[in-house]
């Protein structure tokens, strides 16, 4: 039976670790997801987790050990955020092309400079080139259910790719929320046995892991690896329905929330997508067809899927917690304009950066976005195609 | 101890085909610390020219299972494959009995520079580990940059000499000592051209409980330019001149295990090497004095440090 437990976002990710108990969990404390690295601690001190538990002198070293582990042959997690996540830069990458399906918990902070401990998606916008999967959470129900389906997807033969799960930091890492726990024994169940392909402990069996490859085989590596993030949609969309029919939450690649009739669209990520629901509703009351699309898997982009959703808009917004200096837009942004270019008819479509180190968004910033989506509806015309919401010019 | 006609009947872990240069000392060295346990043994290799040099795909000279990630991390790595085999003891998913021992890997730069902070957490952290560096004073990979472990007066091609620099002017850091600081069971500095003394040192580090750190003096032809043929003579006059000595540091006893029975003068060890030759322009002459005082104020603090252990 499962039992709705008051837990903050990081807990709610060190109960479903509790839950699963990976073989080895390596991992370094930065604000705001200390707590997850304390709490799995703890439990492995009251002898909660089987696993290892290693705390590093860094979060470069935590990502080498969980490597190190994982071409052991286990199931491997751990958790960290911005400067953390920053520091792992260089082991995400090998991570990824290693074929190591790691499972990372990343409560989503600003990064440095000027040094702030707030939420916003810099750091893991910065790794989206890493080759991880990335899902994003808006509450802390969310996070507890991603975390879980991670290991499947990134485990799952065809994929065998790295997964992270982005959880807001503050926000929704310390936040309060009555979330549905499922049954130990289910949750173990619904994850399931690690078999690893290439244990390096099964000793009988010699392997070589990260050979160097020469101008020969290394760009049909990396198509491997390509291949392997591109099978993921497919298991991420059986893992999210079988999730559903086990605990009643099915879950997809996004979130559409009141945009059947939708003429113009806001499309936000993670914890303000909440935010956004509500002012959706206010403003449906005054009778205007606002819709949202929740982007929850970035990586792989569901491109098709969301561009079939929003070419039948006549406007769109596309909000970003993360700033992509120089570049033609934000990373969803860039992301969700170049999804929708073979399209022959087409929304107008605008960017707004929010949130940068964890500056609130309220509704009145939703229903402010929403009027200018409804004027560029209007007239056909933008004005702004790229701006920033609540921030002192 | 093992008599080395019975070594040389074991099977080789590390086969030969690799694309190591002419003299290294490289292969030398993992002839002999290779051999050291009959466990499984799984590998963790820095970024270095042992590992370009042995797996070059589709091909690769390991008959053990082996590991590279990248340049600073080999501690932990191999810490990280030590972790799983713990775990998975504890789980049952591993045989009780089944005993496998771990070894990273990394030359000088990827030890004393850019990987300190991962060996030292690893040791720290009391893995049931074995790092071995293999030390030879430079990025040879790279192409012979300086390393924390390049000698004075030593010219890499990051402090060369010229006419205004007689090449490296800063002292070599003393990773053993660094290493025996962490209070860990075993430290040892050994040399190829001692064999039967590497030999002991790396069957006693894979024999302790907890981590060990063994610093290997390392042969290169190819930086140090000399005559290849004579590099078992170098590797000799390295600990005849004490710049190189052989100890080991046992539960926080120092023992030093070779005396020279009369120390050679430095300019034994620097002469017949290319990167020191400038050393012996005139105008140089103060630094090989400089590096034959610090060589015995080194001597001498060993010596007194071994004393003290034997006093205790
Ligand atoms: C983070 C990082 N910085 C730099 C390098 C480039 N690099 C590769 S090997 C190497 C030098 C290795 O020197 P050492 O550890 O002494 O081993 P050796 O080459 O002597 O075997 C360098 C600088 C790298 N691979 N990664």
């Amino acid at each position: 039976m499962s039992t709705l437990k008051t837990l903050n976002g990081n807990q709610s990710v060190a109960e479903a670790a509790r839950q699963i108990d990976p073989d080895v969990v390596a991992a370094y404390p930065i604000t705001p997801s200390t707590s997850i690295v304390e709490t799995i601690a703890k439990f492995k001190a009251d002898g909660l987790i089987t696993g290892e538990f290693v705390c590093p002198e860094s979060e470069h070293s935590a990502m080498s050990l969980c490597i190190g582990a994982a071409s052991g042959g286990g199931r491997v997690m751990t958790a960290t955020g911005s400067q953390g996540l920053a520091l792992m830069w260089e082991m995400l990458y090998i991570a990824a092309g290693l074929r190591l399906p790691i499972v990372a918990g990343i409560v989503n902070r600003s990064l440095s400079a000027p040094i702030n401990i707030h939420g916003d998606h810099s750091d893991t916008m910065g790794a989206r080139d890493s080759g991880w999967i990335q899902i994003y959470s808006e509450n802390c129900q969310e996070a507890y259910d991603n975390f879980i389906q991670a290991f499947r997807i990134a485990e799952h033969l065809d994929v065998r790719t790295p997964a992270l799960v982005g959880l807001d930091g503050f926000i929704i890492s310390h936040s309060l929320e009555g979330i549905q726990v499922e049954d130990d024994e289910k949750i173990k169940k619904f994850a399931g046995e690690y078999k690893p392909v290439y244990p390096m402990l099964d000793t009988d069996q010699k392997k070589t892991v990260g050979p160097i490859d020469f101008t020969d085989y290394y760009f049909e590596h990396k198509r491997n690896q390509i291949e392997g993030i591109e099978n993921a949609p497919k298991v991420i969309e059986e893992v999210g329905k079988e999730f559903g029919k086990e605990f009643g939450r099915e879950y997809g690649f996004f979130e559409e929330y009141r945009t059947d009739d939708a003429e113009v669209c806001i499309v936000v990520m993670s914890s303000a997508a909440g935010t956004c629901k509500d002012a959706v509703d206010e403003l449906r009351n005054q009778g205007k067809k606002v819709g949202l699309l929740k982007p929850r898997v970035f990586r792989p982009f569901p491109h098709r899927k969301i561009a079939e959703v929003l070419k039948r808009m006549k406007a769109v917004a596309v909000l970003d917690r993360s700033s992509s200096p120089g570049a033609f837009g934000a990373p969803l942004f860039t992301e969700i304009r170049s999804a929708l270019y073979d399209y022959p008819e087409r929304p107008k479509i605008v960017n707004y950066v929010y949130g940068l180190g964890g500056r609130d968004i309220k509704g009145e910033h939703f229903k402010e976005v929403a009027s200018k989506l409804e004027r560029i509806a209007k007239t056909g015309k933008v004005e702004e195609i790229y701006g920033y919401i609540n921030l002192r010019e | 101890m093992a008599k080395l006609k019975d070594l040389a009947q074991m099977e080789d872990r590390l086969v030969a085909g690799h694309g190591m240069c002419l003299g290294c000392g490289i292969p030398l060295i993992m002839k002999i610390v290779l051999r050291a346990t009959e466990d499984p043994l799984i590998v963790a290799n820095a970024t270095g020219c042992l590992e370009v040099c042995t797996t070059i795909f589709p091909r690769t000279s390991w008959n053990i299972s082996w590991v590279h990630s990248a340049f600073e991390n080999a501690a932990s790595t191999i810490a990280g494959v030590e972790s799983m085999y713990q775990a998975l003891k504890k789980k049952g998913r591993i045989p009780q009995d089944k005993k496998v021992k771990f070894l990273g890997i990394g030359g000088d730069g990827g030890t004393y520079d850019i990987g300190l902070q991962a060996l030292s957490g690893a040791m720290e952290r009391g893995h049931d580990i074995v790092y071995l560096c293999y030390d030879n004073n430079a990025y040879a990979n790279t192409g012979g940059q300086r390393s924390s472990a390049t000698p004075v007066g030593a010219s890499a091609t990051t402090s060369p000499s010229g006419t205004q620099s007689p090449g490296k002017l800063q002292r070599r850091k003393d990773l053993t000592k660094v290493m025996a600081a962490h209070g860990i069971p075993y430290a040892a500095q050994a040399s190829p051209g001692r064999w039967k003394d590497l030999y002991n040192k790396a069957k006693k580090a894979f024999e302790v409980e907890g981590p060990a750190f063994l610093n290997v003096l390392c042969l290169c032809p190819t930086e140090w330019k000399y005559d290849e043929a004579k590099g078992l003579q170098l590797a000799q006059d390295a600990v005849d001149t004490c710049v190189w000595p052989l100890y080991e540091v046992e539960n926080g006893k120092y023992k030093i295990n070779y005396k020279p029975r009369k120390k050679k003068p430095i300019t034994e060890w620097l002469k017949p090497q290319g990167r020191f030759r400038h050393l012996f322009k005139e105008e140089n002459a103060s630094v090989i004095q400089r590096i034959q005082k610090e060589i015995d104020e080194e001597w001498e603090e060993l010596n007194r440090l071994a004393g003290f252990s034997q006093q205790k």
